[in-house]
C-alpha cells in the first residue's frame, strides 16, 4: 500500500477507464437527465453515493462471506441484492429531504438499481483486489478510493455532458436531430475524445 | 448448496429489516386529496400560477395559499370538480386567451440584416431588432416555442397566429415575448387591436401599412368602447354593451388595424 498506488488508481479511474466515456457503463442517466446541470449534478451524486456504499458494503460481504464460505460464484446475486437494498435508502432519504428533487428524477433513481456503473465497480473491486481468493494487503482501502475516484469520473462527465447540452438549447440544430439524436453524436465525440488518455496503437 | 441458501436468505433478511426501520424514520404523510386533485390538474406544469408545477399547485390550493382561480388553465368543469374535492364553491369565469398585438410581418420592412441566432429575445437585444418598427413582431417564433399547448405557429406573413380552441390562457406567452405584443382576452369577444406601436401616426404609416394612427374614428364610431392612449387604440372591455359596435369599428378603421380573430 503506497501512494503511487493511489494516483494510479485516481488517474484510471477518472480519466482513463472513465466509467461512462470509457467503460461505456451507466449511460442511462448519462442521456436521460444531461438536459440541464443542477439535476445532472445531483444525479450523479446519488449514484456516487450508492457506488461508495454498495462497494464498501459489498467488499465486507465478498470478503467475510463468501470467500471463507467458498461462494464465489454467487457473487453477482448478492451485489445486486446491497445495491437494491441501498437504492430504496437512497430513494427514501430524497423524497424525504428533496421532494422536487424526487419528482423530476422520476423512474431514473429506481433505475440506478439496474446502472450496470454501480454493480461493475462493485465487480472490479474484487476482480482488481483480490487474488485468488485472498485480499492483497491494503485492498479494502483500494477498493474504497476506487469507488469514490469512479464516483467523481461519473460526475465530471455528466457535468461535462450537461453543460454541453444547455448550450445546444440555443443552437440551430436540424429538426431530427433534436434532443437525444444529438446528446449520442456528442457522447460519441466526448468518449473519442477520452480514448486519447488510453493512447492509440496501430 | 445449503450454505449457499442460508446465506443469501440471511442477506435478504437483513437489508429487509434495515430497510423497514428505516423507512419508518424518514416516513412522509400523503394526502390523498393531493393525488386526486393531481389527477384532475392539467399537468402541463406551465408555471403560469407562480408554482413549480401541477403538483405544486395542488399543494398551494390544499394549503389555501392559492386560488382556484390562478390556475387559467384547467377548464371550468374540472375546478368544479376540484372544488368539490376542496368542499369550496367555484364560480365560473369567462375564459381568457391570448392574441397578437401586431399584423404588420412582412409587411414591415427590415432596417438591417440580422444574422444572429434566430430567437426574439437575441434578436431584440441588436437595437430593438431588426425591423423598421420597433414596436412590432420580429418573426423568429419564440413564443411558438414557448406554448405549452401548441397552440401558437407562425402565419406565412412571419406573424404569429393563435388556435383559440387549443389556448388556455396560460400567460406564458405574455411573458416570453420581448416586445410585449401578446395579452389576455375574454373569449367570447373576437375583435382586437392588431398594433402595438406608440409612434405617432406619421411615422407609423410611414413604416406599416396596417398600423394604428391613432386617428380615433374608432373611439366615436363606438361612443368610448375603443379608447386612444399613447397614439394607440385600445378596446375597454367593461364598457361593451353591443357586440356590433365592435364590428363597425372594425370596418371603418382606415388602416384595417382592428381585426377579426380568426
Amino acid at each position: 500500500m503506497n501512494i503511487t498506488n493511489f494516483i494510479s488508481i485516481f488517474i484510471s479511474a477518472v480519466f482513463v477507464n472513465n466509467v461512462i466515456l470509457s467503460r461505456f457503463l451507466g449511460l442511462c442517466p448519462f442521456i436521460a437527465i444531461s438536459k440541464e446541470t443542477k439535476p445532472a449534478i445531483a444525479m450523479s451524486f446519488a449514484v456516487s453515493f450508492v457506488i461508495f456504499m454498495s462497494s464498501v458494503i459489498s467488499w465486507c460481504i465478498y470478503r467475510f462471506l463468501l470467500i471463507p464460505f467458498n461462494l464465489i460464484y454467487l457473487r453477482t446475486i448478492t451485489f445486486i441484492l446491497v445495491i437494491a437494498a441501498f437504492v430504496q435508502l437512497v430513494e427514501m432519504i430524497i423524497r424525504k429531504f428533496f421532494p422536487v428533487l424526487y419528482r423530476f428524477f422520476g423512474i431514473y433513481l429506481p433505475l440506478i438499481t439496474t446502472n450496470c456503473a454501480v454493480l461493475g465497480v462493485s465487480l472490479l473491486n474484487t476482480d482488481m483486489f483480490f487474488n485468488n481468493g485472498k485480499a492483497l494487503t491494503g485492498s479494502f482501502y483500494y477498493s474504497i478510493f476506487q469507488s469514490l475516484c469512479v464516483g467523481l469520473g461519473y460526475t465530471i462527465a455528466m457535468i461535462l455532458m450537461s453543460a454541453i447540452r444547455e448550450r445546444l438549447e440555443l443552437c440551430n440544430i436540424p429538426k431530427p436531430f433534436k434532443n437525444f439524436p444529438i446528446a449520442f453524436v456528442i457522447a460519441s465525440i466526448m468518449s473519442m475524445s477520452f480514448l486519447g488518455f488510453n493512447g492509440f496503437k496501430f | 448448496m445449503f450454505v449457499a441458501v442460508i446465506i443469501l436468505s440471511l442477506l435478504g433478511f437483513i437489508f429487509g429489516i434495515s430497510l423497514a426501520i428505516v423507512s419508518k424514520f424518514l416516513k412522509i404523510k400523503v394526502d390523498e386529496k393531493l393525488e386526486r386533485i393531481c389527477k384532475i390538474l392539467p399537468g402541463a406544469n406551465c408555471g403560469a400560477c407562480g408554482k413549480a408545477g401541477c403538483f405544486g399547485f395542488a399543494q398551494a390550493i390544499l394549503s389555501r395559499e392559492l386560488s382556484l382561480d390562478c390556475c387559467k388553465v384547467a377548464s371550468n368543469e374540472a375546478k368544479v370538480l376540484i372544488a368539490d374535492i376542496l368542499g369550496i364553491k367555484f364560480e365560473k369565469k369567462v375564459r381568457l386567451v391570448a392574441v397578437v398585438h401586431c399584423n404588420g410581418g412582412c409587411k414591415v420592412k427590415d432596417k438591417f440584416i440580422y444574422n444572429g441566432i434566430e430567437d426574439c429575445i437575441y434578436a431584440n437585444l441588436e437595437l430593438g431588432g431588426q425591423k423598421e418598427c420597433f414596436w412590432g413582431c420580429l418573426g423568429f417564433g419564440t413564443c411558438v416555442n414557448a406554448c405549452p399547448f401548441g397552440a401558437i405557429s407562425m402565419s406565412a406573413e412571419k406573424i404569429p397566429i393563435i388556435d383559440t380552441n387549443k389556448c388556455t390562457g396560460c400567460g406564458k406567452c405574455v411573458e416570453i415575448c420581448p416586445k410585449k405584443l401578446f395579452s389576455l382576452v375574454p373569449v367570447n369577444y373576437d375583435v382586437y387591436v392588431a398594433c402595438n406601436s406608440f409612434d405617432v401616426g406619421k411615422l407609423t404609416r410611414k413604416i406599416c401599412p396596417v398600423g394604428c394612427i391613432a386617428c380615433g374614428i374608432c373611439t366615436k364610431v363606438t361612443n368610448s368602447t375603443f379608447y386612444i392612449k399613447d397614439n394607440l387604440a385600445y378596446i375597454d372591455y367593461d364598457k361593451i354593451k353591443d357586440e356590433k359596435m365592435l364590428y363597425e369599428a372594425m370596418s371603418k378603421c382606415p388602416v384595417k388595424c382592428i381585426v377579426k380573430r380568426p
